[in-house]
């Protein structure tokens, strides 16, 4: 619960900066098609678009940053024969997706420090090693949680362009596959002009289970007793009921 | 093409994958007169299930299998409830201890590399005894000769003290042993998503020296009732019972027994076993394969403290 506050309150502080700065918020509007994403029984994966205007000139930068939890990468070792998983390092404030879009590519934008001071981009990630993860073990480790991430669609690989029309109008479509986790994501969208972010905005994201599953779901983990009561009292009930409609005269 | 998402699972699959798997192993249920949970489980794992959820959901479903026959079985008074009863204050212990190792070994990272091994053990070893026997019985057929088994010896077993008398049994044997037989099918039931009958029926003949008319009635009683408390268990621990999956897992089952059934009673007994052997190896081999083969990707991932 305090994790996202403190992001929250980060993001707030930046804006906080940049309503100093000579631009002004008005130079960068920005919206989403839609500010839940609904995981029904039949859900495929889907498309965000992610759209806006731009005044002044300037180039645009989307991130999409899904909840951030603690996470535990494993690595497999070959023990008598068998593979089974042996080190593993801990890291913290992981985001559960991530998706970065821009007009050009990000290191023809803006500086590395620019990059890390606003999370943008994988090299810009601040992702922290629990402290018992030595150097080594930490550089080997995140490259393969990205890799993983990057694998399951969950940090998209390939860069999104984002297109401009006429100078001012923007848009870009942002992946999500099937099994994209749940919680409460952020879409920030950045102007930047020579080198340095001048505008940003912050559109809030839900994703969450919808219809029977959601239901299901969230009721197996608040009450997983009575879920597993009424689990077996279906299997009875189906198991009887089977054997009735096919009992032989 | 007609995906369904599982909530728990956390996975869209083809419906009518899950279906034909769950009619396939109950034609085999029905066909061999085994619970199947041995050869779903696995199945499950193969198609990308997490290994706990296919577990947690599979024992679900057994529940589903095994109350009918057990119904049949009381109706025809086969039930010894007495030591049923026994047999499942130990199997409760033995669910509940399940269930605790599964957690802890879920939290070490370790439960699908054990989940894994307990099947080959499994899997392998009875197997090679089913191949071992079919074969037996085959040839014994061919060479005409019969051999005579003494029902029931008097071993070390009897000696253990607490004993207690089971009427419809005819026995009067110590309670450890019903108690420790039953913690066992119960960790297994736990931690492999199995009924465990076909342990629980050898050990009740061989090892309880129960009559034969009432150990399928009274293991079918134990197998009900443990794998209740250990989906009712996971559900409240583990948060692994996908009902979605397993009721679609039980309507393919129910279809695929009838038929079973059926096809079963036009054949022979010996060669039935043989082929079942012959797909419990394959599918022990398959997972052996898996622990020993080089993974395409030595890392994974988990989110610590779930949700």
């Amino acid at each position: 619960m305090i994790r996202p506050r403190l992001a929250a309150l980060s993001i707030a502080l930046a804006i906080l900066a940049l309503a100093m700065r000579p631009a002004t918020a008005q130079d960068l509007i920005a919206d989403l098609s839609n500010h839940r994403i609904s995981i029904t029984s039949d859900f495929k994966g889907t498309e965000l678009l992610v759209f806006g205007a731009i005044e002044g000139g300037g180039d645009v930068i989307v991130v999409v940053t899904g909840p951030r939890d603690n996470v535990v990468v494993r690595k497999k070792d070959r023990v008598f024969g068998i593979w089974i998983n042996a080190e593993s390092a801990e890291f913290r404030n992981v985001p559960a997706f991530y998706a970065v879009a821009s007009t050009n590519p990000l290191e023809e934008l803006a500086t590395p420090d620019q990059l890390r001071l606003y999370e943008i981009g994988l090299a810009g990630l601040r992702v922290d090693a629990e402290d018992d993860v030595d150097e080594t073990e930490e550089t080997e480790f995140l490259a393969a949680l990205i890799g993983l991430k990057q694998a399951n669609g969950l940090y998209p690989e390939a860069p999104l362009h984002i297109n401009v029309f006429g100078g001012r109008l923007f848009r870009v479509k942002i992946p999500f596959p099937a099994d994209v986790p749940v919680g409460s994501y952020l879409v920030q969208s950045f102007l930047i002009r020579d080198g340095q972010v001048v505008g940003a905005q912050t559109s809030p994201l839900e994703v969450g289970k919808g219809g029977f599953g959601a239901d299901l779901y969230e009721f197996a983990y608040e009450d997983g007793t009575l879920h597993g009561i009424l689990a077996v009292l279906g299997a009875v009930m189906a198991g009887l009921l089977g054997n009735l409609m096919f009992r032989r005269p | 093409m007609f995906q369904i998402y599982l909530p728990i699972a956390e996975m869209s699959v083809d419906i009518f994958l899950l279906l034909g798997m769950g009619g396939m192993v109950g034609f085999l249920s029905g066909l061999f007169g085994v619970g199947g949970g041995f050869l779903m489980t696995p199945l499950l794992i193969f198609i990308g299930v997490p290994p706990p959820v296919a577990v947690g959901s599979e024992v679900n479903q057994v529940v589903a299998a095994s109350v009918s026959g057990f119904m049949a079985h009381w109706r025809r008074r086969q039930v010894d409830f007495k030591m049923g009863v026994v047999l499942l204050a130990g199997g409760t212990l033995g669910s509940a201890f399940g269930v605790w190792l599964f957690d802890i070994l879920r939290q070490l990272g370790q439960i699908d590399l054990v989940i894994s091994i307990s099947y080959v053990f499994m899997l392998g070893s009875i197997g090679t005894l089913m191949m071992v026997e079919s074969v037996r019985a085959i040839l014994r057929r061919r060479g005409g000769s019969t051999a005579r088994k003494k029902a029931h010896v008097h071993n070390w077993a009897h000696g253990l003290p607490f004993k207690m008398r089971f009427r419809t049994s005819r026995l009067y044997i110590s309670a450890i042993l019903p108690i420790g037989l039953g913690f066992f099918v119960g960790v297994l039931a736990s931690i492999m998503g199995v009924g465990g009958g076909f342990l629980l029926v050898p050990a009740m003949i061989y090892l309880l020296g129960m009559p034969v008319s009432v150990v399928i009635g009274t293991s079918l009683f134990q197998i009900t009732f443990v794998t209740a408390v250990a989906t009712i268990l996971h559900s409240a621990n583990t948060q692994t019972v996908d009902v979605v999956l397993a009721g679609l897992l039980t309507l393919g089952a129910v279809i695929g027994a009838q038929f079973g059934t059926r096809v079963g009673a036009e054949l022979r007994g010996e060669e039935l076993r043989g082929l079942l052997a012959l797909v419990v190896l394959g599918v022990c081999g398959t997972l052996l394969w898996r622990l020993i083969s080089e993974p395409s990707n030595l890392f994974s991932l988990s989110v610590v403290g779930l949700h």
